[in-house]
Protein backbone atom coordinates (compact mmCIF):
# COMPACT_ATOMS: atom_id res chain seq x y z
CA UNK A 1 0.00 0.00 0.00
CA UNK A 2 2.48 2.39 -1.35
CA UNK A 3 0.44 4.57 -2.64
CA UNK A 4 -3.48 6.60 -2.73
CA UNK A 5 -4.69 4.42 -5.50
CA UNK A 6 -3.05 0.99 -4.27
CA UNK A 7 -4.40 1.81 -0.69
CA UNK A 8 -8.18 2.13 -1.63
CA UNK A 9 -7.96 -0.79 -3.81
CA UNK A 10 -6.58 -2.93 -1.13
CA UNK A 11 -10.12 -0.97 0.42
CA UNK A 12 -12.13 -2.63 -2.29
CA UNK A 13 -10.36 -5.99 -2.37
CA UNK A 14 -10.81 -6.02 1.75
CA UNK A 15 -14.68 -5.75 0.97
CA UNK A 16 -14.75 -7.89 -1.78
CA UNK A 17 -15.55 -11.10 0.37
CA UNK A 18 -18.54 -9.57 2.75
CA UNK A 19 -20.32 -8.45 -0.50
CA UNK A 20 -21.75 -12.04 -0.27
CA UNK A 21 -23.32 -10.95 2.95
CA UNK A 22 -24.25 -7.64 1.63
CA UNK A 23 -26.49 -8.63 -1.16
CA UNK A 24 -29.03 -10.38 0.44
CA UNK A 25 -29.22 -7.74 3.27
CA UNK A 26 -29.61 -5.14 0.36
CA UNK A 27 -31.88 -7.52 -1.76
CA UNK A 28 -34.23 -7.44 1.15
CA UNK A 29 -34.45 -4.08 2.44
CA UNK A 30 -35.65 -3.09 -1.74
CA UNK A 31 -38.49 -6.23 -1.05
CA UNK A 32 -39.30 -5.09 2.05
CA UNK A 33 -39.46 -1.25 0.69
CA UNK A 34 -42.00 -3.07 -1.76
CA UNK A 35 -43.64 -4.47 0.21
CA UNK A 36 -45.43 -1.90 2.65
CA UNK A 37 -45.91 -0.17 -0.56
CA UNK A 38 -43.46 2.78 -1.48
CA UNK A 39 -42.62 3.29 -4.79
CA UNK A 40 -39.68 2.45 -6.74
CA UNK A 41 -38.47 6.65 -6.51
CA UNK A 42 -39.32 6.35 -2.82
CA UNK A 43 -37.51 3.50 -1.95
CA UNK A 44 -34.41 3.91 -3.97
CA UNK A 45 -34.34 7.76 -2.26
CA UNK A 46 -34.46 6.53 0.92
CA UNK A 47 -31.56 3.85 -0.02
CA UNK A 48 -29.54 6.68 -1.25
CA UNK A 49 -30.10 9.48 1.57
CA UNK A 50 -30.75 6.80 4.64
CA UNK A 51 -28.32 3.99 3.74
CA UNK A 52 -28.68 2.50 6.91
CA UNK A 53 -29.77 -1.67 6.46
CA UNK A 54 -31.23 -2.22 9.45
CA UNK A 55 -32.87 0.96 10.61
CA UNK A 56 -34.57 1.23 7.15
CA UNK A 57 -35.85 -2.45 7.93
CA UNK A 58 -36.61 -1.23 10.82
CA UNK A 59 -38.92 1.63 9.74
CA UNK A 60 -40.34 -0.52 6.75
CA UNK A 61 -41.43 -2.42 9.82
CA UNK A 62 -42.91 0.64 11.59
CA UNK A 63 -44.59 2.04 8.76
CA UNK A 64 -46.35 -1.31 8.05
CA UNK A 65 -47.64 -0.91 11.56
CA UNK A 66 -48.93 3.22 11.03
CA UNK A 67 -46.46 4.38 13.25
CA UNK A 68 -46.09 7.97 13.37
CA UNK A 69 -43.23 9.52 11.47
CA UNK A 70 -41.54 11.04 14.55
CA UNK A 71 -41.57 7.72 16.64
CA UNK A 72 -40.22 5.97 13.52
CA UNK A 73 -37.43 9.17 13.02
CA UNK A 74 -36.49 8.39 17.01
CA UNK A 75 -36.39 4.55 16.75
CA UNK A 76 -33.64 5.43 13.81
CA UNK A 77 -31.93 7.40 15.97
CA UNK A 78 -31.44 4.62 18.68
CA UNK A 79 -30.88 2.13 16.08
CA UNK A 80 -28.16 4.22 14.70
CA UNK A 81 -26.41 5.66 18.03
CA UNK A 82 -23.82 3.04 17.23
CA UNK A 83 -22.81 5.62 14.36
CA UNK A 84 -21.23 7.90 16.96
CA UNK A 85 -19.28 5.63 17.99
CA UNK A 86 -17.83 4.12 15.36
CA UNK A 87 -17.39 7.80 13.87
CA UNK A 88 -15.38 9.27 17.36
CA UNK A 89 -13.23 5.63 16.43
CA UNK A 90 -12.42 6.11 13.02
CA UNK A 91 -11.97 10.50 13.80
CA UNK A 92 -8.00 10.53 14.42
CA UNK A 93 -7.70 7.51 10.95
CA UNK A 94 -9.55 10.35 8.97
CA UNK A 95 -8.09 13.66 10.30
CA UNK A 96 -5.62 13.82 7.26
CA UNK A 97 -8.69 14.39 4.52
CA UNK A 98 -10.54 17.46 3.90
CA UNK A 99 -13.48 18.61 4.84
CA UNK A 100 -15.61 18.07 2.02
CA UNK A 101 -14.33 13.99 1.99
CA UNK A 102 -14.74 13.98 5.94
CA UNK A 103 -18.53 14.81 4.76
CA UNK A 104 -18.35 11.71 2.31
CA UNK A 105 -16.89 9.57 4.79
CA UNK A 106 -19.51 9.94 7.24
CA UNK A 107 -22.24 9.30 4.73
CA UNK A 108 -20.80 6.14 3.71
CA UNK A 109 -20.27 4.82 7.56
CA UNK A 110 -21.70 1.62 7.68
CA UNK A 111 -21.02 -1.36 10.44
CA UNK A 112 -19.09 -3.11 7.49
CA UNK A 113 -16.84 -0.45 6.40
CA UNK A 114 -15.91 0.35 10.00
CA UNK A 115 -15.50 -2.94 11.22
CA UNK A 116 -13.00 -3.46 8.08
CA UNK A 117 -11.16 -0.56 8.06
CA UNK A 118 -10.45 -0.49 12.16
CA UNK A 119 -9.60 -3.76 11.76
CA UNK A 120 -6.54 -2.61 9.74
CA UNK A 121 -5.65 -0.01 11.46
CA UNK A 122 -5.24 -1.63 14.67
CA UNK A 123 -3.18 -4.03 13.04
CA UNK A 124 -0.91 -1.14 11.55
CA UNK A 125 -1.22 1.60 13.30
CA UNK A 126 1.70 3.34 11.46
CA UNK A 127 0.13 2.79 7.83
CA UNK A 128 -0.09 5.96 5.49
CA UNK A 129 -2.79 6.69 3.44
CA UNK A 130 -5.35 5.49 5.93
CA UNK A 131 -8.43 6.82 4.85
CA UNK A 132 -7.92 5.74 1.33
CA UNK A 133 -8.75 2.33 3.06
CA UNK A 134 -11.97 3.27 4.64
CA UNK A 135 -13.47 5.18 1.28
CA UNK A 136 -12.28 2.20 -0.93
CA UNK A 137 -13.72 -0.65 1.39
CA UNK A 138 -16.81 2.27 2.07
CA UNK A 139 -17.55 2.98 -1.72
CA UNK A 140 -17.58 -0.70 -2.53
CA UNK A 141 -20.14 -1.01 0.51
CA UNK A 142 -21.99 1.84 -1.43
CA UNK A 143 -22.37 0.47 -5.14
CA UNK A 144 -23.09 -2.68 -3.39
CA UNK A 145 -25.90 -1.85 -1.27
CA UNK A 146 -27.61 0.13 -3.98
CA UNK A 147 -27.42 -2.39 -6.67
CA UNK A 148 -28.69 -4.96 -4.89
CA UNK A 149 -31.65 -2.89 -3.32
CA UNK A 150 -32.52 -1.75 -6.58
CA UNK A 151 -32.35 -5.64 -7.48
CA UNK A 152 -34.45 -6.34 -4.66
CA UNK A 153 -36.89 -4.04 -5.87
CA UNK A 154 -37.68 -5.27 -9.40
CA UNK A 155 -36.72 -8.71 -9.03
CA UNK A 156 -36.56 -10.10 -5.53
CA UNK A 157 -39.86 -10.71 -4.50
CA UNK A 158 -38.94 -13.79 -7.06
CA UNK A 159 -36.72 -15.31 -4.28
CA UNK A 160 -38.84 -18.03 -2.24
CA UNK A 161 -38.47 -17.17 1.48
CA UNK A 162 -37.27 -20.79 2.12
CA UNK A 163 -33.79 -20.14 0.88
CA UNK A 164 -33.57 -17.75 4.08
CA UNK A 165 -30.13 -15.07 2.79
CA UNK A 166 -31.27 -13.28 5.53
CA UNK A 167 -29.15 -15.68 7.69
CA UNK A 168 -25.98 -14.48 5.80
CA UNK A 169 -26.51 -11.43 8.07
CA UNK A 170 -25.43 -12.39 11.40
CA UNK A 171 -23.26 -15.10 9.72
CA UNK A 172 -21.08 -11.77 8.09
CA UNK A 173 -20.83 -10.34 11.58
CA UNK A 174 -19.82 -13.79 13.15
CA UNK A 175 -17.22 -13.65 10.56
CA UNK A 176 -16.08 -10.67 11.70
CA UNK A 177 -16.57 -10.80 15.39
CA UNK A 178 -14.46 -13.52 16.12
CA UNK A 179 -11.02 -12.25 14.87
CA UNK A 180 -11.47 -9.72 17.37
CA UNK A 181 -11.44 -11.80 20.51
CA UNK A 182 -7.49 -11.23 20.84
CA UNK A 183 -7.63 -11.71 24.44
CA UNK A 184 -9.05 -12.68 27.42
CA UNK A 185 -10.64 -9.41 28.10
CA UNK A 186 -12.16 -8.82 24.78
CA UNK A 187 -13.47 -12.39 25.47
CA UNK A 188 -14.84 -11.16 28.46
CA UNK A 189 -16.18 -7.99 27.29
CA UNK A 190 -17.49 -10.56 24.06
CA UNK A 191 -19.59 -12.88 26.55
CA UNK A 192 -21.31 -10.10 28.63
CA UNK A 193 -22.83 -8.16 25.67
CA UNK A 194 -23.57 -11.44 24.52
CA UNK A 195 -25.86 -12.56 27.50
CA UNK A 196 -27.08 -9.21 27.90
CA UNK A 197 -28.14 -9.23 23.72
CA UNK A 198 -30.21 -12.79 24.47
CA UNK A 199 -31.80 -11.56 27.95
CA UNK A 200 -32.63 -8.05 26.31
CA UNK A 201 -33.87 -9.91 22.90
CA UNK A 202 -37.30 -8.60 23.35
CA UNK A 203 -37.08 -4.64 24.07
CA UNK A 204 -38.24 -3.00 21.24
CA UNK A 205 -36.43 -0.94 18.87
CA UNK A 206 -33.39 -2.26 19.44
CA UNK A 207 -32.67 -1.14 22.81
CA UNK A 208 -31.18 -4.24 23.93
CA UNK A 209 -28.56 -3.22 21.37
CA UNK A 210 -27.43 -0.15 23.43
CA UNK A 211 -27.91 -1.43 26.73
CA UNK A 212 -25.45 -4.80 25.74
CA UNK A 213 -22.95 -2.37 24.70
CA UNK A 214 -22.76 -0.28 27.96
CA UNK A 215 -22.52 -3.41 29.88
CA UNK A 216 -19.63 -4.86 27.51
CA UNK A 217 -17.94 -1.27 27.59
CA UNK A 218 -18.31 -1.38 31.46
CA UNK A 219 -17.31 -4.90 31.89
CA UNK A 220 -14.12 -3.87 30.02
CA UNK A 221 -12.91 -1.21 32.20
CA UNK A 222 -14.12 -2.54 35.08
CA UNK A 223 -11.57 -5.54 34.31
CA UNK A 224 -8.79 -3.42 33.13
CA UNK A 225 -9.16 -0.98 36.08
CA UNK A 226 -8.94 -3.82 38.01
CA UNK A 227 -5.47 -5.24 36.48
CA UNK A 228 -3.89 -1.56 36.13
CA UNK B 1 -45.50 13.59 1.37
CA UNK B 2 -45.43 12.09 4.47
CA UNK B 3 -43.02 9.74 3.39
CA UNK B 4 -40.45 12.67 1.52
CA UNK B 5 -40.62 13.83 5.32
CA UNK B 6 -39.74 10.47 6.74
CA UNK B 7 -36.92 9.55 4.14
CA UNK B 8 -35.28 13.14 4.70
CA UNK B 9 -35.63 13.07 9.14
CA UNK B 10 -34.16 9.77 9.13
CA UNK B 11 -31.40 11.13 6.35
CA UNK B 12 -30.91 13.97 8.72
CA UNK B 13 -30.34 12.28 12.10
CA UNK B 14 -28.27 9.39 10.52
CA UNK B 15 -26.31 11.75 9.20
CA UNK B 16 -25.38 13.57 12.06
CA UNK B 17 -24.45 10.77 14.38
CA UNK B 18 -22.11 9.31 11.57
CA UNK B 19 -20.48 13.23 11.21
CA UNK B 20 -20.83 13.91 14.66
CA UNK B 21 -16.69 13.07 15.45
CA UNK B 22 -15.63 12.66 12.22
CA UNK B 23 -16.15 16.33 11.76
CA UNK B 24 -14.37 17.65 13.99
CA UNK B 25 -10.66 15.25 13.85
CA UNK B 26 -7.61 16.82 13.71
CA UNK B 27 -9.08 19.95 16.03
CA UNK B 28 -10.17 18.43 19.13
CA UNK B 29 -8.47 14.83 20.17
CA UNK B 30 -10.94 12.43 21.58
CA UNK B 31 -11.24 12.70 25.84
CA UNK B 32 -9.36 9.94 26.85
CA UNK B 33 -11.87 8.19 28.63
CA UNK B 34 -13.46 7.81 25.55
CA UNK B 35 -10.54 5.71 23.82
CA UNK B 36 -10.44 3.85 26.92
CA UNK B 37 -14.15 2.61 26.31
CA UNK B 38 -14.27 2.74 22.36
CA UNK B 39 -11.62 -0.17 22.60
CA UNK B 40 -14.49 -2.19 23.78
CA UNK B 41 -16.90 -1.01 21.58
CA UNK B 42 -16.66 -2.83 18.29
CA UNK B 43 -17.20 -6.46 19.63
CA UNK B 44 -19.95 -5.50 21.77
CA UNK B 45 -21.85 -4.13 19.39
CA UNK B 46 -20.80 -7.33 16.63
CA UNK B 47 -22.33 -9.43 19.87
CA UNK B 48 -25.21 -7.60 20.61
CA UNK B 49 -26.31 -8.12 17.04
CA UNK B 50 -25.55 -11.25 16.70
CA UNK B 51 -26.88 -12.94 19.64
CA UNK B 52 -30.60 -11.99 19.21
CA UNK B 53 -30.58 -13.15 15.54
CA UNK B 54 -29.45 -16.41 16.49
CA UNK B 55 -31.72 -17.14 19.64
CA UNK B 56 -35.02 -14.74 19.30
CA UNK B 57 -37.43 -15.71 16.58
CA UNK B 58 -40.74 -14.86 15.72
CA UNK B 59 -41.00 -13.06 18.85
CA UNK B 60 -39.99 -16.07 21.14
CA UNK B 61 -36.66 -17.59 22.60
CA UNK B 62 -35.39 -20.44 20.30
CA UNK B 63 -32.94 -22.85 22.02
CA UNK B 64 -31.02 -25.44 20.56
CA UNK B 65 -33.53 -28.01 20.35
CA UNK B 66 -35.42 -26.93 17.04
CA UNK B 67 -33.07 -23.44 16.34
CA UNK B 68 -30.86 -24.73 13.25
CA UNK B 69 -29.85 -21.09 12.64
CA UNK B 70 -28.41 -21.31 16.63
CA UNK B 71 -26.42 -24.54 15.09
CA UNK B 72 -25.21 -23.20 12.30
CA UNK B 73 -24.88 -19.79 13.57
CA UNK B 74 -22.23 -22.05 16.36
CA UNK B 75 -20.38 -23.97 13.99
CA UNK B 76 -20.00 -20.96 11.52
CA UNK B 77 -18.27 -19.19 14.82
CA UNK B 78 -15.85 -21.69 15.10
CA UNK B 79 -15.08 -22.11 11.63
CA UNK B 80 -14.58 -18.39 12.01
CA UNK B 81 -12.64 -18.92 15.21
CA UNK B 82 -9.99 -21.52 13.29
CA UNK B 83 -9.64 -20.24 9.70
CA UNK B 84 -10.73 -16.35 9.88
CA UNK B 85 -12.05 -17.12 6.52
CA UNK B 86 -15.25 -15.03 5.63
CA UNK B 87 -16.99 -17.03 2.94
CA UNK B 88 -16.03 -20.74 4.14
CA UNK B 89 -17.69 -19.32 7.69
CA UNK B 90 -20.58 -18.13 5.07
CA UNK B 91 -20.79 -20.89 3.69
CA UNK B 92 -20.92 -23.26 6.20
CA UNK B 93 -23.50 -21.78 8.05
CA UNK B 94 -25.83 -21.22 4.93
CA UNK B 95 -25.01 -24.85 3.93
CA UNK B 96 -25.21 -26.11 7.35
CA UNK B 97 -29.07 -24.35 7.91
CA UNK B 98 -30.16 -25.73 4.23
CA UNK B 99 -28.78 -29.24 5.49
CA UNK B 100 -30.75 -29.23 9.21
CA UNK B 101 -33.71 -27.92 7.24
CA UNK B 102 -33.80 -30.69 4.50
CA UNK B 103 -33.86 -33.67 7.45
Amino acid sequence: MHSISATFRAGIRAFLPIAVGIIPFALISGIAAMSVGLSIPQAIAMSMIVFAGSAQLVAMQLLAEHTPVLLIILTTLIINLRFVMYSASLADHLAQLKQRWKWLSAYLLTDQAYALAISLYQRKPQMRYKPWFYLGAAISMWITWQIGAVVGMLVGQQFPASWQLDFTIPLTFIALAMPAIKNRRLAAVALGAAIMAGATAMLPYKLGLVLSVLVGVGLGLYLEGRQA
Amino acid sequence: MMILLLIMGMGCVTFLLRLSFISVAGKTSMPQWLQRCLQFVPIAVLMAIIVPDLIYQQHHYQLLNNNERLIAGLVAALVAWKTNNVLLTIGTGMGLLWLLQSL
